[in-house]
This record gives structure tokens, sequence and C-alpha cells, in this order.
């Protein structure tokens, strides 16, 4: 049985191009980026290429660019950086974030800071109210995604950012799902730094970036040899950061086929979801293209997970980092969506490698798995 | 140039060893997939991969799987043990901190940053050989000591610390002890069931692994608390969140497999070739080597020519890639403060070269280096005022140098 | 560091390296620098009755471009007068060598390096007037 991969907002497959640009620091090229012999320089020559690769991609200066690991470190450092500078006050993130920006906030609160939610409405849209409200103490940070890895809705930064900087806070975006999948420009979202990714866009596990105001002061978050102009320090890895390069470059070049092909497949989707009785969430708002987060009632998201899975096909069933837990989509729970049926949620994510036969496939299979597992509830109750 | 540079710089990072790199890339192409990711066999696959290689991390270095943390690096790594391990003890034992001046610059800022948000710390100057003296480093335990950081092998001047000594004394002492081991996998026995060690820092680049990965030990019995540094999704038990990349996570495992089976081959070869390129550059006058000669990891040579100013030797050298001071600081012309602190001046720690040999240098390469050093030795001290005074007996030292 | 042609070029094939007899009346020396800032530069020239530089020679213990800016300024110095060769500007030497903003330095020292010889020329010149 071949396995079907809509997942791809959890991560994506390698490019075979970008493949190719690793296989040489990986198998053959050695080299410190920060050693002075031809083999550093080598090495330094290719991680300030894809700097400018990523800058390209946001529309930013390659200086702007501060290399990270992964996207959660860019968060823990944005979140953690940005708010150490500062005199204690409010960091206000939005109630349907990543773990890896509420849990930092919320451990800057041991530190003396207070980290405060702001609600979202039904369609996972950001209270601007809210904020607004919120915003009346002394504000030293606003953290909100600029699309959220589970419904794939997409948040008003520019006016989120404008709103904020009134209140003379600075404003961060984990923008690692909109990378790819929408136009982005750092400039004009007018936020003061944003988190991108590479694995999520074709690129390798491994590399991260954090792109940066310039006019920012921020505390590192690892401290040692001074690479990247002191703001993240530990050997550059070489090979997944010109990966991350290319693959930002390909993103940007790809996106409006990306964003045509995916956008078919889940209207298509969407569609025979519907039919299929389907409580489809964010529909109504504008969303990353590839994206699909949906509910059956009284039925278990995990236990459809697992059903589609041995048919073949891989999707989610929330956030992948937190799949360990069973409890209720915390976005969903945000948006007012009774736990019942947040219980039931799945979320399917396109790439550019899936099919419409995969799409009428899954269909399908689905039918049969909802008519199986309804039947099996009614036996049981 | 003709040809690549013969590559003497093992300790700034070794070349992935093929079989490391041969294992790593079916992991990049057709196993992809999230490990954090239960839900679906793409995942699967990935999580049982990172699990054979957490057991080989710690097949090496005498632990249980149960006790590696996977990292972005030795950075990272020694970043979480003393941040992490102060943070959390500093209520119950204290907040001062024991560390070496000629420590990784990454546990020194690390210890400077805590120093920044309220805790003290003494920088202990080692001998002139580069190792500890044990009653100055007894002496500097305060009734306040949370914890001692102590790195096992020196990277730039390769010589090897007492750590079973210096642990006990941090056991007699109710004090945590953490190692930064970046350099000594593969190349020092480590057996972390006897060794009196609580937090470990190792990476899997300088052992033939790719970058972008290293591991923390954090030891289970009795049990040690850090507090995370990166905090999301709770991966590694909540010590360390954010994606794991997969492939890189199978290359440390295959690259601490390899070192497990070939350590003691692979030293006594590379011990060979040091020891040849020691006693050729040993041959050339007003030579000084630096470190214990004894108490020294197989591969690393670390030497001063006198006279001879170090980036003008480093150009002139440039058929070999070597280090001038460790690779992480060499971007800077700043002498090798690990040089300073051993009390070495600065005319000698400016014309140090750092040679570090490893699992593809040849005796040809060796022989190759000695008959160049020696050559672009002998041109430069003939360029060289510094030379003709030390040559008509001036006493360099004692001469009044004009300001600049 | 990437290093100009013409560094390049002065460091591998270093022009008038050398000393002359520093008894001579007609030889000064500058030695400027120190070993422990990485630099130290020794500039001997020959003066003939004219004020016409005739030979100059150098040593010098340091970095590649302070190698070459020494070796440039030997060559620049033959057959100007000490008044011309006073004149020199480090700027001169760090365009011509295509200096990067971290090796300016060298220049810099390569200026001093024939101011202090000039002086010392002049002050032997001053002393065998004084004595005669």
């Amino acid at each position: 049985m071949s396995h079907v991969f809509f997942d791809h907002n959890s991560t994506t497959a390698l490019r075979s191009e970008v493949l190719e640009v690793m296989l040489p620091f990986m198998v053959e090229q050695q080299g410190n980026a920060t050693s002075r012999h031809s083999y550093g320089r080598t090495a330094r020559a290719v991680v300030e290429r894809a700097r400018e690769q990523v800058a390209d991609a946001v529309n930013a200066h390659p200086s702007q660019v501060v290399f990270t690991a992964s996207g959660t470190e860019a968060n823990n450092f944005a979140i953690h950086g940005i708010a150490s500078n500062l005199c204690h006050g409010q960091i206000l993130i939005s109630a349907v974030e990543h773990p890896c920006i509420s849990r930092p906030a919320l451990a800057m609160q041991s530190r003396g800071w207070q980290a405060l939610s702001i609600d979202v409405d039904l369609h996972c849209k950001l209270d601007m109210h809210h904020l607004h409200n919120l915003l009346a103490a002394p504000t030293n940070l606003v953290s909100v995604m600029l699309a959220n890895n589970e419904t794939g809705v997409i948040q008003d930064l520019a006016q989120i950012a404008t709103l904020a900087h009134q209140h003379k806070a600075f404003v961060h975006t984990d923008a690692v799902q909109g990378l790819g999948k929408v136009e982005m420009n750092f400039a004009d979202l007018n936020v003061n730094a944003m988190t991108v990714s590479s694995h999520k866009i074709g690129g390798p596990l491994g590399a991260g970036a954090l792109v940066l105001d310039k006019r920012l002061d921020i505390q590192p978050l690892l401290h040692g040899g001074g690479q990247e102009k002191g703001l993240r320090s530990g050997t550059e890895n070489v090979a997944a950061i010109a990966g991350f390069g290319l693959a930002c470059e390909l993103a940007v070049k790809n996106l409006a086929a990306f964003a045509a092909h995916t956008q078919q497949l889940r209207d298509l989707c969407e569609e025979g979801l519907s039919k299929l009785g389907a409580i489809l969430f964010g529909q109504q708002v504008k969303r990353i293209p590839n994206t699909s987060f949906f509910a059956f009632n009284n039925i278990e998201g995990e236990t459809l997970v697992t059903a589609l899975d041995r048919k073949g096909f891989a999707v989610a069933s929330g956030s992948a980092c937190s799949s360990d837990n069973s409890e209720p989509s915390h976005v969903l729970l945000a948006m007012g969506i009774e736990p019942d049926v947040a219980r039931g949620a799945i979320r399917v994510s396109f790439g550019l490698s899936n099919t419409i036969e995969q799409v009428q496939q899954f269909l399908t299979v689905l039918e049969q798995e909802l008519a199986r597992l309804r039947n099996l509830t009614a036996i049981l109750a | 140039m003709d040809r690549d540079p013969i590559y003497l710089d093992y300790s700034a990072t070794t070349p992935v060893d093929p079989r490391v790199a041969a294992i790593m890339i079916p992991y990049l192409t057709e196993h992809y997939g999230n490990p954090a990711s239960r839900s679906h066999p793409f995942g699967w696959t990935a999580e049982k991969a990172v699990e054979n290689a957490r057991e080989e991390v710690a097949k090496l270095v005498g632990a249980d799987a149960r006790e590696i943390v996977w990292t972005s690096g030795a950075t990272e790594s020694n970043n979480l043990a003393i941040k992490g391990a102060a943070n959390f003890y500093a209520s119950t034992k204290g907040k001062h901190i024991i560390t070496i001046a000629t420590e990784h610059k990454a546990v020194i800022d690390a210890v400077r940053e805590l120093e920044r948000i309220g805790f003290t710390a003494t920088y202990l100057q080692p001998e002139s050989n580069g190792l500890v003296d044990l009653a100055k480093f007894k002496a500097a335990i305060q009734p306040d000591t949370v914890l001692a950081s102590v790195m096992m092998v020196n990277n730039e001047i390769g010589v090897i610390q007492d750590i079973e000594a210096i642990g006990n004394i941090c056991r007699e002492n109710n004090v945590i002890f953490h190692v930064d081991a970046a350099q000594a996998t593969g190349k020092v026995e480590i057996n972390l069931e006897k060794l009196p060690v609580d937090l470990m820092s190792f990476c899997a680049h300088k052992t033939y692994g790719p970058k972008g990965i290293g591991a923390l030990y954090v030891r289970r019995k009795p049990r040690i608390r850090i507090e995370a540094q990166m905090h999301g999704g709770g991966h590694e038990r909540g010590m360390r969140s954010g994606s794991l990349a997969t492939h890189q996570i199978v290359g440390m495992g295959e690259a601490f497999r390899i070192a497990r089976e070939e350590m003691e081959f692979e030293n006594a070869r590379t011990r060979k070739l040091r020891d040849k390129l020691l006693h050729g550059l040993q041959s050339i006058e007003e030579t000084y080597v630096n470190g214990d000669l004894e108490h020294r990891v197989p591969h690393n040579l670390n030497i001063s020519f006198n006279y001879v100013e170090g980036e003008s030797l480093i150009m002139a050298i440039k058929d070999i890639a070597v280090s001038s001071g460790s690779a992480c600081t060499s971007a800077s012309l700043e002498p090798s403060y690990v040089l300073r602190a051993i009390g070495r001046n600065d005319e000698l720690a400016h014309s140090s070269i750092r040679f570090s040999i490893g699992r593809f240098t040849t005796d040809a390469d060796v022989e190759y280096t000695i008959e160049l050093l020696k050559s672009k030795v002998n041109k430069l001290r003939e360029l060289s005022p510094l030379w003709d005074m030390f040559k008509d007996g001036i006493d360099i030292s004692k001469v009044q140098w004009a300001a600049h | 560091m990437a290093y100009s042609d013409k560094v390049l070029d002065h460091y591998e094939n270093p022009r008038n390296v050398g000393s002359l007899d520093k008894n001579d009346p007609n030889v000064g020396t500058g030695m400027v620098g120190a070993p422990a800032c990485g630099d130290v530069m020794k500039l001997m020239i020959k003066v003939n009755d004219s004020g016409i530089i005739e030979d100059a020679k150098f040593k010098t213990y340091g970095c590649g471009s302070a190698i070459a800016s020494s070796s440039l300024v030997t060559e620049w110095l033959k057959g100007r007068t000490i008044d011309e060769a006073y004149s020199i500007k480090n700027s001169e030497i760090a365009e011509e060598l295509a200096l990067p903003p971290v090796k300016i330095h060298c220049s810099v020292l390569a200026e001093d390096a024939i101011k202090a010889a000039v002086a010392d020329i002049k002050a032997k010149q001053l002393a065998a007037k004084e004595a005669a």
C-alpha cells in the first residue's frame, strides 16, 4: 500500500534540487564557516549566499537575517530576546499560537513579565478590540502568528502591528506557515521580528531564521563563539543553511503554482467534506491555500487519523508537536468551538506533490471509514 | 591553487565520514517525517532511527540512552547545561559558579550571561601546562557554589583535565558538575557510569558527524534537573523543544558508533602522525609547544614559532588548512585567550598554530607540512627585525617599544 | 581575509629586504610598532649629500599587509628627497595596496616608519653639523 502524505504543514519532503546543494557539504566539503582557511571561506560564502536567498524571499536585507537551528529556536529567541532587553511589562500573544510561542511567553512570567493571550473570534481571526484593551497596560511585545498551523487562517498583521506600535510595543510574527504559501514582505508587515523555517518549504530540518528590524535590540538565546554577529552562537550548520536558502528561493519562485494547485485540491476536498457533513473551520476568512481543518460530529479525531493511516493517508489531528497529548486542539477551543467537536478535528495540508486523484481516493476512503466508525460507535452505544 | 590545501583542522570540524553520510542521506530523501508526529508511519520510522542513535551516543560514553537529550550542537548543550542547572538549583544551592579561564566561549559566555542576571563567578586560571590545579579548584568552592563547568579536552591546546578528580571534589561539596566534552569523544575514553559528572555536552561535527546536532547528558542517578532554555512542543521530555533533524541525529549516532569501534586503532594512528609532526617542527629553532604533552589528546599539536607573526605565517602556509587559535574566535585578530591564560606572551600567542590531525591525514601530509613550515618560518625570520635582534643577543622583552 | 593581488605580490616577493650600516652617518633608521601589537617595522634609508634617498631597506615582523606596506615604501622612497619622503601619506599606501579597513593601521605604521627614519637622519645631520 502506498502512502499519501497530506500533512505538509507538519513537514515537507526535501526538494531534490535542495538535496543537490546540500550534498557537497555533507559528503565532501569540510570546513567550519568561522575558519579563515579556504575550506572555512567556502563554507562562509555558502552561508552568506543562503542569507541573501532567505532575505530575498521575505523582501528583507541579508543583514537582517539571523540563522537558527529551527523555527522553535527562532521563536524562543524572539520572545526571550526582545523582552529581556526591556523593563518588565506585558507580553501579548494570540490565543492560537504554537506552543513554541506560548511556552516561552509563559516561561518569561517566572522572570517578572506578564504573559497574556489575545482572544480570537469564531473564525480564528484576532479580536482587535481585545488587543486594543490589553494594550492599555505597558506592553513590551506582541506576538501573533501570520498563518495558523491548524486552521491556516491568516491574520491582518500590518493592522495588528500598527496598533501595537501606537502603544510602543514591539511586534513579532511566527510566519513559519506563511512562507512559500502566501506573498511575504517583511517591510510591509511592519513587524520588528519574524520567524521562518526551512523544513516546511521543502528544505531540510535543522535550519530556521529570525528576520529582524535592525533598530531592535535583542538578547541572544545561545551565547558563545559569537557567530551571527553575536546574536546566535554555535557552528553554522552549513549544509542545512545552504538547503534552506535554496528552498526559500524555490518556494518564492513556485508560490503562484503552489497556491493554484493546492487551492484546487483543497476546494475539491472541502466540497467532498461538506457533502459528508464535515464542520469546516476558518473557511469564511482568508487562509493559506493548502490547509483544511475540519471535524465530524461524534467522531474522535485520533481514531479517524489512525483509521485513515491504515488506509494509507497521512493526515494530522492537530499540530504535530502536540500530537503526544489527546487534549482537544487549543486553537479550536480558543475559537469557541465545543470541546466535543474540537476533539474530532482533522487537518489535511496539501503540497505540490499531491494530486486530484489522491484527493478523490481520500474522500472515498473517508466516507467508508466514517461509516465503519459510526457503525462501531452505534454498536458500542 | 593547484590542489586543495591539506586539511589539518580536525578540531575546528571534521569531514563527515562517508559511512555516516551514507546512512544520513536516506533520511533526507525517503524517511521524511517529524519524529514527534506519532500519527503516521512517516513519523514512526523517524522515531525509531532517533532512538537507535540515542543508544549509540549513550554507548560511546557509558550512559543510559534515557540520559541523552538532543540539541543543535555543543554551544546549545553548554548553554542548556549551565543556565539550566544554575537557574534550577540557584534557590537551593546558591548563585556562585566556578569555571576555567580556558573554557570554550560557549561556556564562558553562558556564565557571563548568568553574571548579568545576578550570579557570581570564579574563572580559575590553569597552570602553565593548561591543567587545573586541584587544590586551587577546591579552594575556589564557596558555600553558595551551585555549579562547576570544566572542559574535558581543550579545543586549542588539547590538554585533558582530570575530570574524575575534579568531579569527586564537586561531589564532596555538593556542587553540580558540568563537563564540555565536545573535543573529547572518540579521543578519550569516557565512562559516565563511573565518572562523577552530572552534565556533559557533546557534538557530532568534531567526531566525523554532521554539523547542527549535539547532545547533553543529564544524569538520572542521582537525578539532575535542568530548567529548559527552549520551550515549545515539549520534545526531549520537556528539556529541549524543537523539531529534530532526523538525518542529523542518525548521522551523530553512526559517527559515535564508529568512534566507539575504531577509537583505539585511530588514536594510535593519529598519535604516530602527531609525534612525527612534533619532532619535525621541534627541529626548528625557537619553537614552543603550548600545553601539556602528556595529558593531551593524540591528534593535537599547538606550537608557537617565536619571532614570526601569526597572520603572516598563516598566509605563508596556505597550502595547509590550520587554525591560529580557536576556530570560533579566529575571525578576530585578538591573540588566543587560552594561550594568554597559560602565560604565553602576546607574541608567542600570535604566532601559534594549532595542527589537528584526523582520520584522513596521511604520512605524506605530515611530511609535506614539516617541510613547508621549515621553509616558510625561515623565510619570515629573514624578514623579521626581531629575529635579527634575537640573533644579536638582544632581549626583546627589555626593549622599550614606541607606543603604537 | 582576502588580500589584494598587490599585497600578495609584495608579500611573496618582498623588495629591498635587508639592512644598511646603521653607523653610517648617511643612514637613517626608523623602527616602529611593538611585538605585542603584532607588528614591528624597521626601515633604513641611505641619503646622499643632495638629500636624495639612494637606497632603502626594510625588515618587518607583521602580517602580510604590514610586509607589503613596508616593501612598497622602500620602492617609493628611492630617488625621492627626504622632504618628499616625509610627505608620503598612509592613505596613498593604503590605496595603492587596496588595504581593507582592518589593515589600514599597517599603512599608518609604514608612514610612521618613514617619518622615524627621516627624523633619525635629520638628527644625525644636525649632530654632525654641531660637531663640525
